[in-house]
């Protein structure tokens, strides 16, 4: 926006980072500052940064405002989660399947840092293909609907995608999304999810179960350089890095297993590069062996994964006025987006899938929306 | 407000799009401020007149939303032509229809505020103040409302807001909004006749609610609009026709029930949001009104205005 002051990506990263730095600057830096927090959805870890610092008595009022109601919107959502999947345990404890939750839920069940100030949309879960009919069932007679979708959604999901459509909840309207893998089953690396229902672990207490600390770390970066749209591509690597600083504190094996489980679900290139890029945007401490055993495993790291490196270094950058908006980063965006559906769906069905989304969009709302 | 400032209306309308369009306008409400950018002249005009009594800034450093009203960059700018609304680059909405651009800056605000200003606790309701004691009423649409709302604040009360209570949460005070007064349907032409003088924006027919317009607040509810009030009275009013006026009291603990439940973020704000409403209900009297005559109305409000409510003693 026209004299507006612009605040580097870096500063940005880095102010995430160290909460600390955040006296130093100036409310016209805020004013950018603070959009760009919301854009990417880091916001709430800004705000539990600062006020955990003690630091936010010292910020301007109007922006103490900000974050002071960021920080009402992330606790409460922190306690809606485990607040819903009280409900969700209600009506799934007599489906006789393990019932893993994934994510942003996942990380409040771990009490993970990851969860600290995050803004979660919908508690994502996954069973075995084979219980999804019975998942689904329970779901419906405790309340939550599937919504209209047209026989094309339904085939879209039930067919090609990881996940049955979503389901929200009649009564709270909130959402769930059942998976039955981390990746759609016609995408070209979908891994063997047999092996990640393996080796999920229990949470204490809950009929819900979690992946291991591996596959965790797995899924997430799986699910990051999948993504054809990166809006919380910064956020989700700020997850990773808590993810992998807390693991690897938590077990000096924890790298080496990491290496090799990538290696075992085929899934050695998202891991590699969320170790390259947590390394270089962020700053986390990933082993030089850790990078080299997953390189040696890839074979020798072609042109292509280093262009890709390259790519993502610039696409995850938050891709808003208030830092510039550097033409690299929309080209990166643009390639990143190419990318994702590429990965997910072969060229001719992709093709067919987009351009129908293109007529529907133009002939949507025309007199009125409600 | 000590420090002299510039009203919108001081400006002329060229000057106004001109700043709309480079996207440097700042409007004051209450104690918010929103950067607004939009090259669409039916906005620049609506702006115009309806916020013609309120402070402006050009360019500040620090506004509370950025928001956007635009054409889509697609085949919608010229085909069936639409209208979005863009807070930080965002469209927390579908597009509208291009005519209802005016309507939807108004909206679009409102949601700013109930989406993310978790400082107060926000209550849809009108809410107004006279010698310095405030009354809310939370109404659910339909309920006539904001046309009670337009009605009294021509008549001796002071506009606080039309469609967002804004109460704190640690003083209980009613922080003041003064944004234009949203009108549907049969309520435009029973306000333009009750009040011949008022001023309006442009209307827009076919939304999702029928035929609205807003109506210009009052000077004097602008020129105070950093003046919380205390809350003393909650009332829940209903239009019912030929009904005469009847205002009867309602339980504190039914209206907690309902005052709640016309919170938009009475779930997020937890405990304090509990103790609030508790808070704010013990020291209130509440009623249920129903009306139909506004000259009625007004004259029931007047009484109640002089009868001192239990909890200010």
């Amino acid at each position: 926006m026209s004299n507006c002051v612009t605040i580097a990506a870096r500063d940005f990263v880095e102010l995430i980072r160290f909460p600390e730095r955040a006296v130093a600057i100036s409310l016209a830096q805020w004013d950018s500052l603070l959009r760009v927090a919301k854009h990417t959805n880091l916001i709430g870890r800004l705000a539990e940064g600062v006020i955990c610092k003690g630091i936010h008595q010292n910020l301007p009022p109007k922006v103490r405002t900000h974050l002071d109601s960021a920080y009402v919107l992330t606790t409460h959502q922190r306690e809606a989660i485990g607040w819903e999947l009280r409900h969700i345990s209600k009506a799934l404890k007599n489906v006789d399947t393990d019932i893993v939750v994934l994510k942003g839920a996942a990380y409040v069940l771990r009490g993970s840092s990851a969860a600290q100030g995050r803004l979660f949309g919908d508690v994502d879960v996954l069973v075995a293909r084979t219980a999804l009919n019975n998942t689904e069932a329970a779901l419906m007679v405790h309340g939550w609907t599937a919504g209209q979708h047209d026989p094309y959604d339904q085939k879209f999901y039930r067919q090609w995608m990881h996940e049955i459509p979503p389901m929200t909840n009649r009564a709270r309207g909130t959402v769930i999304d059942v998976h039955h893998n981390i990746l759609p089953t016609i995408a070209r690396n979908c891994p063997n999810v047999d092996l990640l229902l393996a080796a999920s672990q229990p949470v204490p207490n809950t009929i819900f179960r979690t992946f291991c600390a591996t596959d965790m770390v797995i899924h997430s970066a799986t699910h990051l350089f999948h993504e054809s749209e990166l809006q919380n591509g910064l956020r989700d690597l700020f997850d990773l890095d808590s993810l992998l600083t807390e693991f690897s504190v938590a077990s000096t094996d924890f790298w080496i297993e990491l290496a090799d489980r990538a290696a075992l679900l085929r899934l050695e290139l998202p891991v590699y590069l969320a170790l390259r890029l947590t390394k270089a945007i962020i700053g986390t401490s990933v082993p030089g062996q850790v990078l080299a055993k997953l390189e040696s495993s890839m074979q020798p790291v072609s042109r292509r994964i280093k262009a890709l490196e390259a790519i993502y270094l610039r696409a995850l950058m938050p891709d808003h006025p208030g830092c510039g908006n550097h033409w690299s980063t929309t080209l990166a965006r643009g390639a990143v987006f190419l990318r994702g559906h590429f990965l997910r769906m072969p060229p001719t069905l992709l093709s067919w899938h987009l351009s129908r989304k293109l007529v529907i969009r133009l002939f949507r709302n025309t007199s009125r929306s409600t | 407000m000590s420090r002299p400032f510039r009203r919108v209306a001081d400006l002329s309308l060229a000057e106004l799009r001109q700043h709309l369009r480079a996207g440097s306008f700042a409007l004051q409400t209450g104690s918010l401020t929103s950067r607004i950018r939009s090259g669409l002249p039916d906005v620049a005009r609506s702006i115009h007149v309806l916020y013609g009594n309120h402070a402006f800034e050009i360019a500040p450093d620090f506004s509370d939303f950025h928001v956007e009203v635009r054409q889509p960059r697609n085949l919608r700018r010229w085909i069936r032509r639409q209208v979005e609304f863009l807070i930080d680059g965002e469209r927390p909405f579908e597009p509208l229809p291009r005519d209802q651009a005016p309507a939807f800056l108004e909206w679009g605000l409102n949601w700013c505020i109930a989406a993310s200003c978790h400082q107060w606790i926000t209550i849809h309701a009108a809410c107004l103040e006279r010698d310095g004691l405030a009354i809310v009423l939370p109404a659910p649409p339909g309920s006539g409302k904001s046309t009670l709302c337009a009605a009294l604040s021509h008549r001796g009360w002071r506009l606080l807001s039309d469609e967002l209570a804004l109460l704190d949460p640690k003083t209980l005070l009613a922080h003041a909004l003064a944004r234009p007064i949203n009108l549907k349907n049969a309520s435009i032409e029973l306000i333009r006749a009750f009040e011949p003088d008022s001023v309006w924006g442009p209307e827009t027919y076919d939304t999702a609610k029928g035929r609205v317009t807003h109506l210009r607040p009052p000077l004097d509810s602008v020129n105070r609009m950093l003046q919380p009030a205390r809350p003393a009275w909650i009332v829940f009013p209903r239009y019912e026709a030929g009904a005469p006026p009847l205002l009867t009291p309602r339980s504190k603990a039914q209206t907690f029930i309902h005052f709640t439940q016309n919170s938009f973020n009475y779930g997020p704000l937890g405990r304090s949001g509990f103790d609030t409403c508790a808070r704010l209900i013990s020291q209130c009297d509440c009623y249920d009104f129903s009306y139909s005559k506004l000259d009625d109305a007004v004259e029931v409000f007047d009484w109640l205005s002089g009868q001192l409510p239990a909890g200010t003693v």
